[in-house]
């Protein structure tokens, strides 16, 4: 850490500030879920899971298992169904999603049973003795098999297996079409994947019959919608369903936000039980049945003038959302709305975008949700767009961008980018790469017989969702009738107190999992208020009745750099004036002669008396008969803040799905060996713009973990499964996540567009280069392989699938 | 449920004994009994590295053996670094560096990192890598962590 010599002008923001989550972390004090029982007489739960991929449960013998000594209860489907309602899904379709399954499973791991007893040992002696009786029915886990009329239908309910579809047309895109000089089509396929956080699912519940609250602790970064939804699901007014976040979560990357119905049915066995319950997930059960993104079969269409101007282009998506779709799913296809044109300038557009309902695990936001999906394609389309029309990757993409000057810049789909210079990150990109000496060195291989290759991708990246874009997934004209009600926002809040003796605390609504929440805010308001980051005591550790939030609140979709931080500044700031109204009511001076600079009230101009934060303070605690008519006592504030670009989505199917966005520009030289079909990645270049950084520290931090997760399933993460329904990769063996050694060297930059929206100028940066690394390995992969004819359109690039394909090239 | 066992072991300098079932896991062991929560449980068969803790002197998987196999043993877990109120100087690299960001895999990433100075006091970058691949960390893209182990090595006592 540098510290700051003092004195006016001096700034804790854009400095690498040490964090102060890390003592705590580093020496194993940290407070995950499973470290201290917030209550006491916990017991624990085991989770009896479908072994079968889709099959009617037919009936249950609970006798061993209830007979086991330390056993207090099992749980079953049939008490779900008697005593829960199914979750509220984000489609008209009517699927009835409960907490365990109720009538059949539809997936491998799906809950069926719960057991509750004394420790977790005996809870999993008693799980084995559980006896399920299933009729197992033919499965199916293919999106396009599964549409097929012959396929087996997972819920009679709904009586296919699409679970929605829309078509959505921006601009004229059969005109687009009509003009096009050249016309391309590609098939793409994107592989099922998560970020498996190292830490699992970990819920404890106690539901108090006398006083009606069900209290809930877990490692969940919500609460947002997902807090209404699951007290919908237990009969529970929101007042008496009371979520408590512990101070440390080990990694979510949107995984954990999927932890509800998680909530729902630890919260069940408790109320059925009359005990507190504690599940803490293992990993087998993790990687079969929490979440992952969707694994996606996309057929993109092209049309461009020669000159390489993109006129327009069409998507044709079947995303596959597994057993059940889950809220906030259908938003892997419509979470992007506003940025489905990425960062280039064409006006027409069709989407056509189905989910699709499969014997796999159920789905979720997973870092760069559905943009690593969109950007895989849509930047596989802008090479072979380059490589038909013998244009530079590079220059190809240079002639659509939009422009500096063009921002604010409101995009076909309704997406309002608030600030950016594309051009310029991506020349800075080319720089720092030293791209011209690559493709050199790319030619010098390729005469020796080598497969060197250069990928590129550029992607903006959004952050912040406003939550009205899930409502892209229904109709125009189901929205437009009077009983619907429209959403939007995007909301976070932050309360700051000085203590008596002029102490800062700030209290967050957040839920953070190693992005350092503490640490940023301290630099915040250090900087606001003229203090150091040291004096500042940060508490995130949502509480839902104790904290101000709104539907929108939690961890996710890159929120805090953007909305969480602005909610601290605006704090701060209310804070501020009330000190400056306060001393120039102890001064008997107009408010506006004076400022607060320096961590103090000063007259504007001049040299005068000033009354420090501490001073201030104490008078304001001690003494309130100080205070000015009507002032309320004590120094605290609250701000709430949320973006009034977040619009629900119009009848254009128009909608502002995030409300900051930042931009990616990467390179990346890859070498391919022939015969073992490794992949070795030689350069590695990612500019961003996040608009102003506060802790460059952390912000690469994110840029290095985002990268890695991008090359996990550009390279070597997919959940598998067998034509059966049974999934392959259910332990840590078979499900590669990468090492050390697979971690690339990266070069970072960045080029600063201050949003004009936040009062801090920043953005979200937390998802980063997850979503353009699937795109930007692909990229490079194909064009080191071009001379074979090879293009890579499905992930993730295993050397057994490469070898082969390059033993086939080979022959022909 | 089997007769209760006593183990009897010494955790970071301090004779410890607890009686437990035979079958329980060393790590619940830790957790549970001992409350010596800093070592983690991230996937129970062996891979993930989070449960990482030095026994009888080298790195092992507290995970997959039993609290009577670690029976009159030497232990070191991630409680044991700090001394006296000061980080250990790889606790303090992996703060100065970003080493660290959820927290969940670092107890074992500091152990598995202190076993690797402890046999090769000056690792290579690819011997580091090789090194600290026992533990996954799906946060950092392992760059932090890189660094943070290459300026250990440099420091005063980092493989003390």
């Amino acid at each position: 850490m540098t510290a700051p010599s003092g004195g006016a002008g001096q700034r804790w923001i854009g400095r690498s500030v040490r964090r102060v989550e890390d003592a705590r972390l580093l020496t194993g004090r940290g407070t995950y879920i499973d470290d201290h029982p917030p209550v006491g007489n916990l017991f624990h739960a085991a989770i009896v899971r479908s072994p079968h991929a889709h099959a009617r449960i037919l009936g249950y013998d609970l006798e061993a298992a209830r007979a086991l000594p330390g056993v207090v209860g099992v749980i079953t489907g049939a008490d779900v169904a008697r005593h829960s309602k199914p979750f509220s899904v984000g489609v008209t379709a009517p699927v009835h999603y409960y907490c365990a399954a109720t009538d059949k499973a539809r997936f491998v791991g799906e809950p069926v049973a719960v057991v509750v007893a004394r420790s977790r040992y005996v809870a999993e002696d008693a799980a084995e003795l559980v006896q399920v009786r299933y009729e197992p029915l033919p499965a199916v886990v293919d999106p396009e098999r599964a549409l097929e009329p012959d396929a087996p239908v997972l819920h009679e309910t709904v009586g296919t297996n699409l679970a929605n579809n829309r078509r959505l047309v921006y601009g004229d895109p059969d005109r687009a079409f009509r003009d096009a000089e050249v016309v391309l089509k590609e098939r793409f396929r994107f592989p099922k994947y998560g970020s498996t956080p190292i830490e699992t699912y970990g819920v404890i519940a106690r539901w108090d019959a006398l006083d009606g609250v069900c209290t809930v602790w877990s490692n969940f970064m919500g609460p947002f919608i997902m807090h209404p939804l699951t007290a919908r699901v237990l009969g529970l007014p929101e007042n008496r369903l009371r979520f408590i976040v512990p101070p440390d979560i080990g990694g979510s990357f949107g995984i954990k936000s999927l932890i509800y119905p998680y909530i729902a049915l630890v919260a069940l066995a408790s109320k059925l039980t009359g005990v507190a319950v504690k599940w803490i997930e293992d990993r087998r059960e993790h990687l079969l049945a929490s979440s992952t993104g969707t694994d996606r079969v996309a057929y993109r269409e092209l049309a461009a003038r020669k000159d390489g101007t993109v006129l327009g282009m069409r998507f044709k998506w079947l995303d596959n959302v597994g057993g059940y779709i889950r809220s906030p799913e259908p938003g892997c296809s419509f979470r992007p709305t506003g940025n489905f044109v990425g960062p280039y300038r064409f006006q027409h557009l069709e989407v056509d975008a189905s989910t699709v309902m499969t014997n796999k695990c159920l789905t979720g936001p997973n870092r760069g949700y559905a943009c690593g999906h969109l950007y895989f394609e849509t930047e596989g389309m802008m090479d072979r767009l380059a490589a038909t029309l013998g244009l530079d990757p590079v220059e190809v993409r240079r002639r659509n961008l939009i422009p500096a000057g063009a921002f604010p810049y409101r995009t076909p789909t309704g997406g309002l980018y608030d600030s950016g210079d594309y051009p310029a990150a991506l020349d800075k990109a080319v720089q720092l790469a030293r791209y011209d000496e690559l493709r050199r060195e790319q030619a010098r291989a390729r005469a020796a017989g080598r497969y060197f290759g250069v990928g590129v991708a550029l992607a903006v990246d959004p952050s912040v969702s406003n939550m009205g874009y899930v409502a892209t997934a229904l109709d125009p004209q189901f929205r437009a009738k009077p009983e619907y009600l429209p959403k939007s926002g995007a909301v976070d809040s932050a309360t700051v107190k000085v203590d008596p003796l002029g102490r800062v605390l700030a209290i967050l609504a957040t839920t953070p999992q190693g992005q350092g929440h503490q640490t940023i805010v301290a630099q915040i308001v250090a900087d606001e208020l003229g203090s150091v980051p040291e004096d500042v005591t940060v508490v995130d550790e949502m509480d839902t009745f104790t904290r101000v939030w709104s539907i929108s609140s939690g961890t996710y979709s890159s929120r805090f750099g953007s909305v969480g931080t602005s909610a601290v500044a605006l704090a701060a700031r209310k804070l501020k004036a009330k000190l400056v109204a306060y001393a120039a009511h102890l001064m008997d001076l107009p408010p506006d002669s004076l400022e607060f600079r320096d961590g103090a009230v000063r007259p504007k101009r001049g040299k005068g008396p000033s009354y420090s934060v501490k001073d201030l303070a104490g008078r304001a605690h001690w003494n309130t008969e100080s205070l000015p008519a009507g002032m309320e006592p004590g120094l605290q504030a609250t701000a709430v803040f949320g973006f009034d670009v977040a619009r629900a989505v119009d009848a254009e199917d128009r909608v502002n799905s995030s409300n900051t966005y930042g931009f990616i520009a990467e390179i990346m030289a890859v070498e391919v060996d022939p015969e073992t079909a490794a992949i070795r990645i030689l350069r590695y270049v990612t500019v961003h713009d996040a608009g102003t950084i506060i802790n460059p520290m952390i912000a690469e931090g994110q840029i290095y973990g985002g990268a890695l997760h991008g090359l996990g399933g550009a390279l070597y993460e997919e959940l598998q499964y067998d034509e059966d329904g049974q999934c392959l990769t259910a332990t840590f063996m078979d499900y590669l996540v990468p090492t050390a050694c697979e971690a690339p060297t990266i070069e970072i930059a960045h080029v600063v567009s201050p949003s004009p929206l936040t009062p801090l100028g920043s953005k979200g940066l937390g998802e980063s280069s997850s979503m353009t690394v699937p795109a930007v390995v692909a990229n490079a992969v194909s064009d080191a392989l071009a001379p074979l004819g090879i293009r890579i359109t499905e992930l993730p690039i295993t050397p057994s699938k490469l070898h082969a394909m390059i033993q086939k090239a080979r022959k022909t | 449920m089997a007769d209760l066992v006593s183990v009897r072991l010494r955790v970071n300098g301090v004779e410890r004994e607890g009686r437990c079932e035979p079958r329980k896991l060393l790590v619940d062991f830790l957790r549970e009994d001992l409350g010596l929560t800093g070592t983690h449980v991230g996937c129970e068969h062996g891979i993930c590295g989070a449960c990482t803790i030095l026994l009888d002197g080298q790195a092992a998987r507290s995970c997959i053996m039993l609290a009577v196999q670690a029976d009159g043993a030497e232990l070191m877990t991630v409680e044991g670094l700090a001394k006296d109120g000061k980080l250990h100087p790889l606790q303090e690299a992996f703060r100065e560096h970003h080493g660290l960001q959820c927290g969940f895999c670092t107890p074992g990433m500091l152990m598995t990192a202190l076993d690797l100075l402890r046999t090769n006091p000056a690792p290579s970058d690819a011997e580091i890598r090789e090194g600290i691949s026992a533990v996954l960390c799906r946060c950092t893209g392992y760059q932090g962590i890189l660094n943070a182990v290459r300026a250990a090595a440099r420091a005063p006592g980092g493989d003390r």
